[in-house]
Formats: C-alpha cells, sequence, structure tokens
C-alpha cells in the first residue's frame, strides 16, 4: 500500500479511536498528530509491528517547552521514519508541567534510552519505568533543568542587550 | 586497581558499583579499570568504567558530557545565521556537512530554492567533508590496531582538503562555509584548480592506503567479527550512516530523501554484511571512492548561474557589496541586528553526515531565533550501543569498536 497522510492516519484512528488521535497536521510534509501518554507507547508499538506500515524506526525524540500553555507545558515529540516506504511520521504528547510524567519507550526502541536521559536532564520530564533515568549532558548535581524557558541564557541584570536598543 | 575482599562496610568501589547497578563481586575478582575521559585511545572526552574479568570486559558504563555546550540553549537566543558557528562545532570532522544541513532546514522553513551552481557547490563541499571525516576515522583504526604510517599518509591529503576549505570560506576547521541561501562567495579561479588537483592526486593515496590496510593479515585478524551488531540491533538502537549500511541495511539519505541535487549525481551505496569493525572499515572505504566519484561528476557539470538565491531579507550579502551598494548595507544591517523575523513553522531536514543520519529538527514561532532547534546526532545514538557491543570481548578490541564507529565526542554531546 502506498502511504500517504490520509490513509495513515485512518488507520491510526480506527485502531485508537478519534478521542486519542487529534490535531493532526502537516508542517513540513511529516504528518504530525498529538496524542496522549496513555496511549503512546501501544501506538508506537503498532505502527513498528503492523505488516502494512513498518514504520518501525525511531530517528529521534525531544522534549519542547511552552510556558504560556496552561496544563500543556511540556511537550515530547518523537519522530518516526518507514525505511521500507520511506515515510515519516512524528508524534507529539502534551504533558503538564506540574506532572512531568511520560510512560517510557526503551521496550520499543532501545535508542530511547540515552534520549530519555537527555529529555529528562533538560526539561525534567520523567519516564516511568525507565531502567536508569539519571543526568547525562549535566553534572549530577544540577538542581534545574535548563532547557526549560524561565532559565534565561543571559544574565538578566545585563542592559546592554535588551530590545529597546535594537529599536524591537 | 584490585578490588579488595567484601567488608562489612563497602568501600568506595563497592559503593560505586552499587550506585551504578553493577555486580558486587562475591567470589569473581573483577577489576573496575577507568578507560577515560582523556584517554588517547578514546579520541576525544567520554569516560567508560569497564569492569574487567582478567582480559575480558563484562560490564561497561559510559559517561558523557564533558564536552556539552548546551547548543540547544544557546541556538534559542541566537538570530539563525548566527547558529552557523555552532553547527560546525558539532562534528568537527567534517564541519561543512554540518553548516549545509542546518541551513538547508533554514531554507527548507523559509521556502528559499538555491540556484543550481550553489547546489552543486555544496555538494563538492560535502563530500570533500566526507572523504576527510572517513580518511580520519580508517586511519587512526590504523593507528588503534598499530600501524602510524597510513595515518601520517592520508593526512597530508587531510591538509589539502583543508586547503580547499580555506580557499572557500576561510577557515579551515570550524569552517562555516556558506549562508542561509548559498554561499558566501563563487568558487575561485585557484579553489577549482585545487579541487582538480586533489581530484587527480588523491586516488593514488587512498589506493596505497587500502593496499596497506585491507588485505591486511595483521588488521584483518584485529578487525574481522570484533564489536559485531545485527542489523535488527543496529536498527532498533537507530544506528545510521556508515555503521548501519556495514550491518547490512542499504539505506542512505542522499538516495531516499535527495537534497541538494544529489539525484543528479551516479554513486553506489556500499553495504556490508556482519556489522563487525572490519565491514565498517570497508565500507568506509568504498564511501570514499563514491565520494570522489560525486564531486568528479560536479566538478565537471558545474553549472552557470549565481552562487546564491535571490533572498536578501535572509541572505547575509558578500562584505565587498555592504561597502559599495546601499541595498546591500541595509539588508546587511538588518540581518545583523536581528530584525528580520522567520515564519512560524516547524521542519525537520537532515543530510547524511559524515557519521550517519544528521537531522535538524526546528520550531520557529515567528520570531528572530529558534524557539527550540534540535539536532538529532548519531552519535550520541551510535555510543548508547557501545556498551553491548564490546560485552564479553577484550579490552583492545573495544578501543578498536570505538575506532570504527567514529564517536565524536563534540557531536556525542554538542
Amino acid at each position: 500500500m502506498e502511504l500517504t497522510n490520509e490513509n495513515v492516519l485512518g488507520k491510526i484512528i480506527s485502531e485508537f479511536g478519534e478521542e486519542n488521535i487529534w490535531d493532526a497536521y502537516n508542517p513540513d510534509g511529516i504528518m504530525t498528530f498529538t496524542t496522549n501518554r496513555e496511549t503512546i507507547v501501544n501506538l508506537i508499538t503498532y505502527l513498528r509491528d503492523d505488516k502494512e506500515l513498518q514504520i518501525s524506526f525511531l530517528t529521534t525524540m525531544c522534549g519542547i517547552h511552552y510556558p504560556e500553555q496552561k496544563g500543556k507545558e511540556l511537550c515530547v515529540m518523537y519522530q518516526l521514519h518507514s525505511l521500507r516506504h520511506n515515510y515519516r511520521v512524528r508524534i507529539k504528547v502534551f504533558i503538564p508541567g506540574s506532572d512531568p510524567v511520560m510512560p517510557t519507550m526503551t521496550g520499543v526502541y532501545a535508542t530511547t534510552n540515552w534520549m530519555e536521559r537527555e529529555a529528562f536532564d533538560f526539561y525534567g520530564i520523567i519516564f516511568k519505568g525507565h531502567p536508569n533515568l539519571t543526568r547525562i549532558l549535566n553534572i549530577e548535581e544540577m538542581e534545574y533543568h535548563p532547557m526549560l524557558k524561565q532559565y534565561p541564557l543571559e544574565d538578566r541584570t545585563r542592559e546592554d542587550k535588551i530590545d529597546t536598543y535594537f529599536g524591537r | 586497581m584490585a578490588t579488595e575482599n567484601k567488608t562489612a562496610e563497602l568501600t568506595e568501589i563497592e559503593q560505586f558499583r552499587k550506585d551504578h547497578g553493577l555486580a558486587l563481586q562475591d567470589e569473581q575478582q573483577l577489576t573496575t579499570l577507568n578507560l577515560g575521559p582523556t584517554h588517547p585511545a578514546t579520541h576525544g572526552i567520554f569516560q567508560n568504567i569497564l569492569q574487567m574479568d582478567g582480559e575480558k570486559i563484562v560490564d561497561a558504563v559510559p559517561t558523557i558530557g564533558y564536552i556539552h555546550r548546551a547548543f540547544e540553549k544557546i541556538a534559542e537566543r541566537r538570530p539563525f545565521y548566527q547558529i552557523t558557528p555552532l553547527t560546525d562545532r558539532m562534528n568537527y570532522c567534517s564541519s561543512p556537512i554540518n553548516n549545509m544541513g542546518y541551513h538547508m532546514t533554514v531554507e527548507k522553513l523559509l521556502g528559499i530554492t538555491i540556484p543550481k551552481r550553489a547546489q552543486y557547490i555544496r555538494v563538492i563541499m560535502m563530500e570533500l567533508a566526507r572523504i576527510s571525516d572517513h580518511l580520519i576515522c580508517n586511519s587512526i583504526l590504523g593507528v588503534d590496531s598499530g600501524a602510524f604510517t597510513g595515518f601520517l599518509y592520508v593526512m597530508q591529503e587531510r591538509e589539502n582538503i583543508y586547503d580547499i576549505y580555506e580557499e572557500v570560506c576561510g577557515a579551515r576547521l570550524t569552517t562555516n562555509m556558506g549562508r542561509i541561501g548559498g554561499m558566501e562567495r563563487d568558487l575561485s579561479p585557484k579553489a577549482l584548480h585545487l579541487i582538480g588537483e586533489f581530484l587527480k592526486r588523491f586516488p593514488k593515496v587512498w589506493a596505497e592506503f587500502e593496499k596497506m590496510m585491507t588485505r591486511n593479515r595483521i588488521f584483518m585478524d584485529r578487525t574481522t567479527d570484533v564489536g559485531a551488531i545485527s542489523a535488527e540491533r543496529a536498527l532498533s538502537y537507530g544506528f545510521t550512516g556508515p555503521n548501519l549500511r556495514a550491518a547490512g541495511v542499504d539505506y542512505d539519505v542522499r538516495v531516499m530523501n535527495p537534497y541538494s541535487s544529489y539525484e543528479d549525481f551516479e554513486f553506489d551505496i556500499p553495504v556490508g554484511s556482519k556489522g563487525d569493525t572490519y565491514d565498517r572499515f570497508l565500507v568506509r572505504n568504498e564511501e570514499v571512492w563514491q565520494s570522489l566519484r560525486i564531486i568528479e561528476q560536479a566538478y565537471k557539470n558545474l553549472p552557470e548561474g549565481s552562487y546564491h538565491a535571490d533572498a536578501p531579507h535572509y541572505y547575509l550579502p558578500p562584505k565587498q557589496e555592504v561597502y559599495t551598494n546601499m541595498e546591500a548595507l541595509i539588508y546587511h544591517f538588518k540581518i545583523v541586528m536581528g530584525e528580520t523575523d522567520a515564519p512560524k513553522g516547524e521542519v525537520y531536514h537532515s543530510v547524511e553526515g559524515g557519521n550517519g543520519e544528521l537531522g535538524f529538527y526546528l520550531i520557529s514561532d515567528g520570531g528572530r531565533t529558534p524557539y527550540r532547534l534540535h539536532f538529532r546526532r548519531p552519535c550520541f545514538i551510535y555510543y548508547q550501543a557501545y556498551t553491548e557491543m564490546i560485552k564479553g570481548g577484550q579490552l583492545a578490541d573495544a578501543i578498536l569498536t570505538l575506532s570504527s564507529l567514529n564517536v565524536i565526542a563534540g557531536e556525542l554531546d554538542a
């Protein structure tokens, strides 16, 4: 079967129901949709094992922080690739910043082990069931998660780079 | 550093083992060996705490992050054109590929089309970078197995490639090559001459290097069946590039999702079978020949035309024009002051880097800086599998496995 965004999405929705798959759009040719954390592991396992789809290569995953979205502050993005059909799909899961818990994907893809550690390190997302969820790139003693938007890169007391000077 | 017998109080080493989930030995006399962070054979800064049973590796705990420079965080505070210097510090053996991969990602976001000539120049530069990356990797593999001469011999050629870089962009290692929208300058006659000379001279050098290594009895004994990984495990670990092709999966970004006119060129994808160190060596060797083929085709058929796209709002104009042309001065000022906003959007673009699929995931919220830029770094993915690959092997094999994986610390940590 020729994989197109429509029939892949139809297949996924018929498998998991419309209440679990929403916000499908196509920003750069890669179909992107949102699901919830209860569905994500089953969904990615299904995409991997389905004989027709064979979307069985996890290209990358990362965290994103949207502080202004109340109740959906953190996002985890998974991007998968079907090497057989050369078809990519991107799946997002939004989780509240007060409860940053995600199920681990290490049972499905070995590669997610370090990627999840990186997401934990940068964003504080806790992956339930991860075999060794420790910081990976930053030191263990670090007390915050540096990629969150509330930690600006530059010293806030600096005055020489404020937007006013640049006409912004 | 042999460990003591177990006492009521845990020794420091035993406490470490307990903390890292390593077995506390009862009868077996294990040795803890600290390989790294600054060991000459690790080619970079990463630590491996090995549990050795004699010469055999029982377990390994890798620690990374020694050269973590928070590029993803820095990128969120910089205008798009200022992120280029960050990218070439990732895989510093093939900087132009990173630069151009990033530029293509931003061009995808902006919807800019690049003229053919600029695309061909990019292809030439990317393939030169691939050659320099592979020749470093393969010759260092020789050094790690005890053959120093080949390394010195091909290193001269890497210098020649760096001369070409210098002629094209002014820098040798951290190249900052190209601009969003094309190249910063056209290929000068001298650069064309240097590339032509390189194409004449390099095949002889590489053939000689191959002659020394490929069928060398000692080298084959040291590398065959060492650090092997099956295709299935490699895919589960997310391997791409030469290391995945050595395991027998012919996935190449240049063929599957062609970018920058790669569809115009004829080249083959070398594929291994066993996924061991020797296969990885052979795949990289063959890729050098294929890269030479691509450069020859691009060099012969270099189209006429402009070397950059007509995108004044994003293309940083050449300095000479800034000094002589009013529009260029205005646009230069606007770009440098970060007054040009990118459109809202979300793109992923990947290129075939020296090590595998180098991907850039970029989210723009319509501001002058990316909202989020994530690098899909192949080395970060390879190094996870390293523990699995060296278990049960010998220490000397672990060194060779690491060399053949070609893990670059800058890309590993970003």
